[in-house]
């Protein structure tokens, strides 16, 4: 398996990262950009989740990250309510609408799950444009970041900065408990053989539902952060090509690995921010061209690599 | 003027005809996604790209050349089939043992390489391709005023369909191809060069995607993205079929463009959706399809 080895090596590795990460806002690292990056880390760490560790293919997780990104807005700059509730509100919304299309689409496996997710979340795309209330076109602008608990006032980034790491700290926690719990076993075990899993007795449905809620509440999570972050929510935001992106970061960084999806994100987004003023619409065909060269000659991807190398080493 | 619940019968009946126009390349589109997915395990999302090229080499062969219509229909099918030859050699062949899952992601990143491609060259604004000259104006039937053109395509794309249907399900040829999809190894023990005979199958469904984009060339606006936009319904489609029958992959989409097309008069917000929600329908009753076996 290519879970990260505890050895002093890596624990070194996570002390520097998270030190880093810490230490960012003084270093002269772009606040906005490292909480855009943090976003999408944890939106790439929920899509893991669900690709990386249950095997099942979402094509469909923009959606989810939009619609929380788009309710979030809306309840905190339209209705007065305050960032935390707006974000729970958001990670709610995200949630039910994943039971509904998980309900749906763990009707049939493998390659057909895919084609229904993209599916379903077409739908919610389409249902965002035609909303009054998601401003169709224009997006939803706007949104102020107000005061965390009434307390904290969140206008300043380096607040903002701290909520943004402390939730993708926890989130990035859950996901590790998750897949070391018993729970997180029997998801392993339906992705390697699910007619075994069957036939062992459990209710692979079921396990695959939860999985694909955590998943898409997680995602959620990921746009309402985003949303007060930035201060505004689009049509981007729900858009298929997103739902391919967040693909590319899990697996640009390593499917099955914790750190992956993180590495992945931050260089997606990397790329995008530095590409952005440089090549205009160039960005699509090189995220392409990334696809292309990823699915043909680096599957495993950074971290998947990195483990590889180390393991090829020891033996 | 006579109505059909309240609805002028002129405009009902344009509706379901230009429902029937959509569900036609809806048909071309997913009868092709079915064949390659059967003898290549690989669900093709450079598909809705390969319908747009076709469009654009009908639209760039009149631009330069001045060559018309039907000389686009001959020829896009060819420059988009050798396009496809290429991509199955160089890409897709070293996908066969793995996941389907990485077919798909490849040829979504085909699908963003061409769609940026197209987007940098010529803009995201449409070109308008002229309705040949044979095909203009409209005949009255009495009840409703068809369009020629409109008739012609339906025409054509049954046409087509039928034609892939009977060489894949009545020639020596189709049998070869369908015994390939059960069991690829014992056919080519028996002497059949099973690889060009995949390479092929990818070319052929490429090709039928850009006939599809020329003929869908004069009805719609010939943009980068109008690929994209359809190969996601064409996904429900195929969901809704059951990629196990041909006439199904035919039927279904016709059947899905006169849904869409009714949706239109009755209640047009939601026909964008409706494909959609079909496809939820029919995952709660039938999980195979309507015309799937289930495995």
């Amino acid at each position: 398996m290519n879970l990260p080895t505890q050895t002093r090596n890596a624990r070194l590795v996570w002390i520097a990262v998270f030190a880093l990460l810490v230490i960012a806002p003084f270093v002269g690292l772009y606040p906005i950009f490292m909480m855009k990056a943090l976003c999408f880390a944890i939106f790439a760490c929920a899509f893991n989740l669900l690709l990386g560790f249950t095997g099942l293919l979402s094509f469909g997780h923009a959606a989810f990250l939009g619609s929380a990104a788009y309710l979030t807005g809306w309840l905190v700059r339209s209705a007065g309510w305050s960032p935390e509730l707006g974000i729970v509100a958001g990670v709610v919304l995200a949630a039910a609408l994943g039971l509904v299309v998980g309900l749906i689409a763990i009707r049939r496996q493998g390659i057909y799950f895919a084609m229904i997710t993209l599916a379903m979340a077409q739908m919610i795309y389409f249902v965002c444009l035609q909303m009054p209330f998601t401003g169709g076109e224009d997006g939803l602008q706007g949104v102020p970041r107000g005061k965390l608990f009434g307390l904290l006032p969140l206008d300043n980034d380096v607040a903002m900065y701290y909520l943004v790491l402390a939730v993708f700290v926890a989130v990035f926690l859950f996901i590790l408990r998750i897949v070391h719990s018993p729970y997180g076993q029997v998801l392993k075990a339906i992705r390697e053989n699910e007619p075994r899993a069957i036939s062992l007795g459990y209710d692979v449905d079921r396990y695959k539902l939860l999985a694909f809620v955590l998943s898409t509440a997680l995602a959620g999570l990921a746009g309402s952060l985003k949303t007060t972050v930035l201060g505004f929510a689009t049509l981007t935001d729900v858009h298929w090509s997103l739902s391919g992106e967040v693909i590319l970061m899990t697996l640009l960084g390593g499917l099955g690995t914790f750190a992956g999806p993180v590495v992945g994100a931050f260089t997606i987004i990397g790329l995008q921010n530095f590409l952005a003023d440089r090549v205009g619409s160039w960005v699509t065909v090189i995220i392409g061209v990334i696809f292309v060269v990823c699915v043909i000659a680096f599957r495993r991807g950074f971290v998947g690599e990195l483990i590889a190398w180390q393991q090829r080493r020891k033996a | 003027m006579t109505e059909i619940f309240g609805i002028p019968i002129q405009a009902f009946m344009g509706q379901l005809m230009l429902g029937l126009v959509n569900g036609s390349f809806y048909a071309m589109l997913s009868l092709g996604l079915a064949v390659i997915f059967g003898l290549l395990g690989i669900v093709n999302f450079a598909h809705g790209a390969l319908y747009m090229i076709g469009a654009y080499v009908a639209w760039f062969i009149l631009e330069q050349f001045g060559l018309n219509y039907w000389f686009a229909l001959v020829i896009a099918p060819v420059v988009v089939g050798a396009m496809g030859v290429v991509i199955e050699r160089t890409l897709l062949r070293h996908l066969y043992k793995l996941d389907p899952i990485y077919g798909l992601l490849l040829t979504f990143g085909l699908a963003l390489i061409a769609e940026g491609v197209f987007r940098e060259q010529f803009g995201v604004s449409g070109q308008s391709y002229p309705v040949p000259d044979v095909l203009q104006g409209a005949t009255n039937l009495g009840f409703m005023v068809l369009p020629n053109y409109r008739a012609w395509v339906v025409f054509a794309s049954l046409l087509i369909c039928l034609a892939t249907w009977v060489l894949i399900e009545k020639t020596r040829l189709g049998a070869t191809l369908r015994a390939g999809t059960e069991n690829p190894r014992l056919v080519q023990a028996f002497g059949i060069n099973v690889p060009l005979m995949v390479m092929f199958t990818y070319a052929g469904g490429a090709a039928l995607a850009a006939i599809a984009g020329v003929l869908a060339a004069p009805v719609i606006q010939v943009t980068p993205l109008m690929g994209s936009n359809l190969i996601i319904v064409v996904f429900a489609v195929v969901v809704i079929g059951g990629m196990g029958s041909i006439l199904g992959s035919i039927l279904t989409g016709l059947g899905l463009g006169l849904v869409e097309g009714l949706t239109k008069v009755f209640y047009p917000e939601a026909s964008s959706i409706v494909v959609f929600v079909v496809m939820a329908i029919v995952l709660m009753i039938r999980p195979a399809g309507l015309f799937g076996k289930e495995k």
